[in-house]
């Protein structure tokens, strides 16, 4: 989990809830349908724009809605670093550390547009928009949750965890 | 140190002296309470993954409800599943007998400063004891399986407080849609939501179970009451011995003047009947501004609206009454207890007499299973706690949201009817 190459910005606004993120008509095709509308309510670009390395930056209360974890699989199918938001909806927030999907809260995210270059890395929970020189400082993801992030969500954490237990 | 109650009980379970809002701790589940739907046949294939198996087989309960009474191939299919599932693993298993959320408390495993998780949304339930228990999804309740433990972010304390006693014809349900009307959906941000104040103290132990449920219509992590005498009645009744509770107890309250996130504070006094709007309880308005809205089905069930309690209240209106012309009343009792209880006493026979139709002990229709799942031309009004569209049937039906007495009046006049209309 080291910083990422460059990656584009994605940005959204306020409360992007789960039915945007997987949407319910598409619940049933898998994850691979699913991501492939992910969001596309709000930007029909995104899903087939996105490229892996590329970070969502949002608002406020990110994540609300149903406690559906395809929400947060979707989007770390999609190849996302990582999302950066204002807040995020609780569910929502447990089920992508869960998944292995870094989520990272910055109070203040002046500075940052759509289609910025930047970096993540979530270890000091720096998100660096490269082109513009502008560091923005997110509150780090908790040390006993990194470990889970880093082995790629909860389930693989424990298969390591009971491997390595005698 | 001042702390909250959610504080207190979350720092015992992580081993430390306190803990502060926002810290993420691993703590240990005193119980895990799961159910045939995000049970076995979603835990088990992780387990499988993982090659473990229970932490501990005795605190871990298990309950039917959702595919009770297997009606289906897939249901009687996954029932046999979740019964071979208890029968290899040991855990406990109560089958058939009610919905999880009323049957954990009456089979006596829950108790007050409990750490507890729940496959389950409206697992804050639990937490009208005096418990911090919450709801997770099923790859997390693989892993506290495995582990026994789960990670948590310290939540700060909502206070909610309802001064004053609440009017006739007014029930915890009013309470709980007139709070999702005002504070919304989110208007519990994940956090810890307390009750408290003289109009909750004054609730019985299933009302305050309607409170701590609807927490996640709140969108709380949990709901909490902290433990009285009440709670102390309750679990005697369930054989618990509950000798010393005072002392026992003690600690599980939110200090005065511990650091709160929110504090909140209404006049029970001033409530009156509420209903919520198709297709959100956060569509709540006083029952007479519904417009007089035709109903054709009234429904009593549900965790949070068929307890012992509820179906009182909904006799209470309906003796020597009946339904109007046109108008179904089903009634599904939480929970077995609670439907022999209602036999014994006559609350049943009521109910029957005014011409409702008795449906399982089971989450049936809230949970779109089961025969009577409504159709598209029904306008029902229902005791449950979700009016989502599409959750109890057709799409196209509509559901408000009311308690057990708004519920019955309407039914007796086939319109959605505040119940101090029929009382006077
Ligand atoms: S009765 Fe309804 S709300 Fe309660 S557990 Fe069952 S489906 Fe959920």
């Amino acid at each position: 989990m080291t910083e990422t190459q460059p990656g584009r910005v994605w940005l959204f606004g306020d409360d992007i809830d789960t039915d945007q993120l997987a949407p319910g008509r598409y619940m049933r095709g898998g994850i691979e349908q699913l991501a492939a509308h992910c969001l596309e309510a709000a930007r029909p670009d995104f899903a087939a724009g996105v490229r892996p390395g590329d970070i969502l930056v949002a608002g406020k209360n990110f994540g609300m809605g149903s406690s559906r974890e395809q929400a947060a699989e979707a989007l770390r199918h999609l190849g996302l670093a990582g999302v950066v938001a204002r807040s995020f909806a609780g569910i929502f927030y447990r089920n992508a550390i869960n998944l292995g999907l870094p989520v990272l809260t910055a109070p203040d995210l002046a500075g940052v547009a759509d289609g910025d270059r930047a970096t993540l890395a979530p270890e000091t929970g720096m998100l660096r928009l490269t082109e513009k020189g502008i560091d923005i400082p997110t509150e780090p993801i908790p040390e006993n949750l990194r470990g889970i992030i880093a082995d790629g969500g909860l389930v693989p954490h424990l298969k390591k965890r009971f491997a390595a237990a005698p | 140190m001042t702390a909250t109650l959610a504080q207190k009980i979350i720092a015992r379970a992580c081993g430390r002296e306190s803990v502060t809002a926002g810290d993420v701790v691993t703590a240990r589940v005193d119980l895990a309470m799961i159910h045939d739907s995000g049970g076995p046949r979603r835990v088990e294939p992780i387990l499988k993954e993982l090659g473990v198996g229970l932490f501990d087989p005795a605190k871990v309960v298990l309950i039917s409800d959702h595919f009770v009474p297997g009606d289906t191939d897939e249901g009687a299919r996954i029932l046999d599943l979740t019964r071979a599932w208890a029968r290899e693993k040991g855990v406990r298993f109560h089958d058939g007998v009610g919905i999880c959320h009323v049957v954990l408390p009456e089979s006596g495993a829950l108790r007050p400063g409990m750490f507890v998780v729940g496959g389950d949304s409206h697992s804050p339930t639990g937490g009208a004891f005096g418990a911090y228990m919450f709801g997770i999804g099923a790859t997390e309740m693989a892993g506290v399986l495995a582990t026994g433990e789960i990670w948590v972010r310290v939540p700060g304390t909502i206070l909610i407080e309802w001064q004053g006693r609440l009017g006739p014809g007014v029930m915890a349900k009013d309470m709980m849609l007139a709070l999702c009307g005002r504070l919304g959906m989110d208007g519990g941000k994940y956090q810890a939501v307390e009750y408290t104040g003289e109009a909750v103290a004054a609730l019985s132990m299933q009302e305050r179970m309607t409170m701590a449920n609807m927490a996640a219509e709140l969108g709380g992590q949990t709901g909490m009451i902290a433990p009285d005498a009440e709670t102390a009645r309750f679990l005697r009744g369930t054989g618990a011995d509950v000798t010393g509770w005072e002392q026992d107890w003690a600690w599980l309250r939110t200090d005065p003047g511990a650091e709160l996130q929110e504090h909140h504070v209404f006049d029970a006094a001033a409530l009156p009947p509420q209903v919520a709007a198709p297709h959100s309880p956060a569509n709540a308005m006083p029952a007479t501004e519904a417009g007089k809205t035709a109903v054709n089905v009234a429904y009593i069930g549900a965790c949070t609206g068929a307890k012992y309690d509820d179906l009182a209240a909904a006799a209470s209106i309906l003796k020597g009454r009946t339904a109007a012309p046109g108008v179904e009343i089903l009634v599904a009792p939480s929970s077995r207890r609670d439907q022999d209880r209602a036999a014994d006493d006559g609350t049943l026979g009521v109910l029957e007499a005014a011409g409702a139709k008795l449906l399982p002990n089971a989450c049936g229709i809230c949970a779109g299973y089961g025969a009577h799942r409504l159709g598209a031309e029904v306008t029902c009004i229902s005791s449950t706690a979700r009016n989502f569209k599409g959750r109890m049937g057709d799409p196209e039906s509509k559901v408000w949201l009311g308690s057990p007495l708004t519920v019955a009046a309407s039914a007796v006049t086939g319109r959605i009817t505040d119940p101090r209309e029929v009382t006077e």
